[in-house]
């Protein structure tokens, strides 16, 4: 398969009184046409701010200090901002985690889908309206005839991300980026809204970048899954392999801290914090909180090693020669 | 079970309105937040109370502690009305009766140093000397796993895992039996979440606290309590012990539930049951379907 956007040695600062701090440090994977690779890790690993890094919207004192982006053979890194904004939602759409906020409060949602539509010179004013409720048809939402004039403030907190849904879809993208799209949802809006995301995949013949933290969420939709841990990609696989043979201590951590085996026990929890990303320490930055950490740790972030057909750990534990400890 | 074979707590019929003005000289219309719920909670006992946004959950935790005043009800507890208590006496039952909140963000005052807010609880209870109670906020830092080093911070210098214990610090200073924890872990991430779930065994252990977990996470609530009330639309549509109500749910909404929870295995075929109102209508009561297990059937 080939890959329709490569990401390769991203890295994205923050300026901060004087230091810099990588939120994304180095990283490197490749979404490919009509996968889902599910981006997953806790707040602060940099999940959102690589979605944001693809689309270029992130904003000061963060920058995109490395890399390249390379999306359908260009290096979106290097395109001028003009051609940077004929791709985003275009060829590359985002939607977000909330979605009370993300729409436009006193427009309706059908302007704000024919929006999209003549943003990007996709559909005449004429059409736009006709468009516009086709779309609302596609994502199901109830009545779109009528509910194509309804403000934000009249729909359901689900109805609101198929609305988005909908905008995102309207110009017909080939990658569509969901930042944690149903994190705030009831369970079963969010079993609806995934559903509903898988079917727009093969309708629209999608590829996805889903990032949430959510396991259950990734069990369900991903084919490959890329484990984020302080701002570094620690894990890569595809999406059984992470479950059924984890090899990073921290995702086998993440794995076995789920409540579910047996009622009442106490849970295996990973121990300690999350380090805060200006004071990582010098090696691997599980480290501090790996139960199976030895001295090999505490020399250098470790690189990747092959661990399996196409899954890859930065522990040192799969280091060739160390002895096969694990 | 107390000795005497009452339960700690015992909620009958408790209903909360809440009064909506539509405009100027329109009639008020008044919406029911919770509905005629009942429920008992035995010594010692884990009970959750799930639903989704707008199931009245959260406001019937609140109306048990009268932080929001119930339309009408009884709250037993240990065998009185809380209901009918006067304020001095609802104020001395407090110190029983704690609530941890869901958000350990905004649920701590920022300008107050760790060690007042675990001690501001004693401080209004006039609980002590002062001696005495610099001593208490120091083992109650223990007692939840924070160093005793970080009294003097901000709630700002601590991650959201430790002010979660800190909102649990202060909830155990005047040595409840009962603490009301509403969505206490689900602004945490995963790796903290199961730290704060065994911070919360282990103190009920060693200090026989009763909980009623208020939470939306099924996977969580079906860990941790024995018994648990699914509400909908402010009624409680199913109560049961936990281990049969998950295993063989009665009522349709409990099924299509648990359907939506995704399950943490790439192998598993999810069948999905969609929630369809008109199970609710016309209510029906709560009727025993086996010993102790009870649907809206």
């Amino acid at each position: 398969m080939t890959a329709l956007l490569s990401v390769r040695g991203l890295t994205t600062a923050f300026d901060l009184g004087g230091r810099t701090v990588a939120a994304v440090d180095d990283i490197s994977f490749d979404v490919r046409a009509g996968e889902t690779l599910c981006l997953v890790g806790e707040s602060g690993s940099g999940k959102s701010v690589t979605a944001l890094s693809i689309m270029r919207l992130v904003q000061p004192p963060g920058r995109i200090a490395a890399g390249s982006i390379l999306f359908r053979d260009r290096d979106l890194l290097t395109l001028s901002e003009a051609d940077m904004r004929r791709v985003r939602g275009a060829e590359i759409a985002l939607i977000f985690q909330e979605p009370m906020t993300a729409l436009n409060p006193v427009l309706t949602v059908g302007s704000q889908i024919a929006e999209a539509l003549l943003v990007h010179g996709r559909a005449k004013r004429a059409e736009a309206h006709q468009r516009a409720i086709e779309l609302l048809n596609a994502v199901k939402l109830p009545d779109p005839a009528h509910r194509v004039r309804d403000y934000p403030h009249q729909l359901s907190g689900g109805m609101r991300q198929r609305v988005l849904i909908a905008i995102a879809l309207a110009c017909r993208p080939a990658l569509l980026i969901a930042d944690e799209p149903t994190t705030a949802l009831d369970v079963t809006i969010q079993a609806e809204i995934l559903d509903l995301l898988r079917e727009m995949k093969s309708q629209f013949s999608l590829s996805l970048l889903l990032i949430t933290h959510d396991l259950g969420v990734v069990a369900e939709t991903a084919d490959r899954v890329a484990v984020m841990y302080a701002g570094r990609i620690v894990e890569e696989s595809p999406v059984r392999e992470i479950f059924h043979a984890p090899k990073h201590p921290y995702t086998q951590g993440l794995l076995a801290s789920m409540p579910g085996a047996t009622p009442g026990t106490r849970l295996r929890a990973i121990e300690g914090t999350v380090p805060n990303i200006g004071a990582l320490p010098p090696g691997c930055a599980f480290g501090p909180r790996c139960p199976q950490h030895f001295a090999r740790c505490d020399t250098a972030p470790p690189p990747f090693f092959d661990v399996g057909l196409e899954h890859e750990a930065r522990c040192y534990l799969h280091e060739p020669g160390s002895g096969g400890r694990k | 079970m107390t000795s005497n074979g009452v339960p700690l707590l015992d909620v009958r019929h408790l209903t909360k309105e809440f009064e909506q003005r539509r405009g100027f000289l329109r009639p008020r219309v008044s919406t029911r937040a919770v509905h005629d719920v009942t429920f008992t909670i035995d010594e010692g006992q884990t009970f959750g109370l799930v639903g989704e946004s707008g199931s009245g959950k959260t406001t019937t935790g609140r109306c048990i502690l009268r932080l929001i005043e119930p339309t009408s009800g009884e709250v037993w507890f240990r065998g009185t009305d809380v209901l009918k208590y006067s304020r001095q006496e609802l104020r001395l039952a407090r110190r029983h009766m704690q609530i941890v909140f869901q958000d350990p963000y905004s649920s701590l005052n920022p300008r107050m140093r760790a060690r007042q807010i675990v001690e501001e609880p004693l401080v209004i209870h006039r609980q002590g000397t002062a001696t005495q109670r610099r001593d208490r906020v120091a083992e109650l830092f223990g007692l939840v796993g924070l160093d005793p080093a970080h009294l003097e911070r901000y709630p700002h210098q601590f991650s959201g895992g430790q002010r979660q214990r800190i909102g649990l610090a202060r909830a155990l200073a005047l040595n409840p039996s009962l603490i009301i924890a509403d969505e206490p872990v689900s602004a945490l991430d995963v790796s903290i979440q199961a730290q704060v779930i065994n911070l919360l065994m282990d103190l009920q252990e060693r200090l026989k606290l009763t909980y009623l977990f208020i939470a939306h996470d099924l996977r969580l609530v079906e860990h941790i309590t024995v018994r648990v009330a699914i509400m909908y639309r402010g009624r409680i549509v199913e109560l049961g012990p936990t281990a049969e109500l998950f295993s063989a749910p009665q009522h349709p909404y409990t099924r299509a539930l648990l359907s939506a929870v995704p399950i943490p295995d790439p192998d598993a075929k999810p069948q999905r049951i969609p929630v369809d109102p008109g199970w609710f209508e016309p209510p029906v009561p709560l009727r025993e379907v086996s010993a102790g297990h009870w649907a809206a059937i």
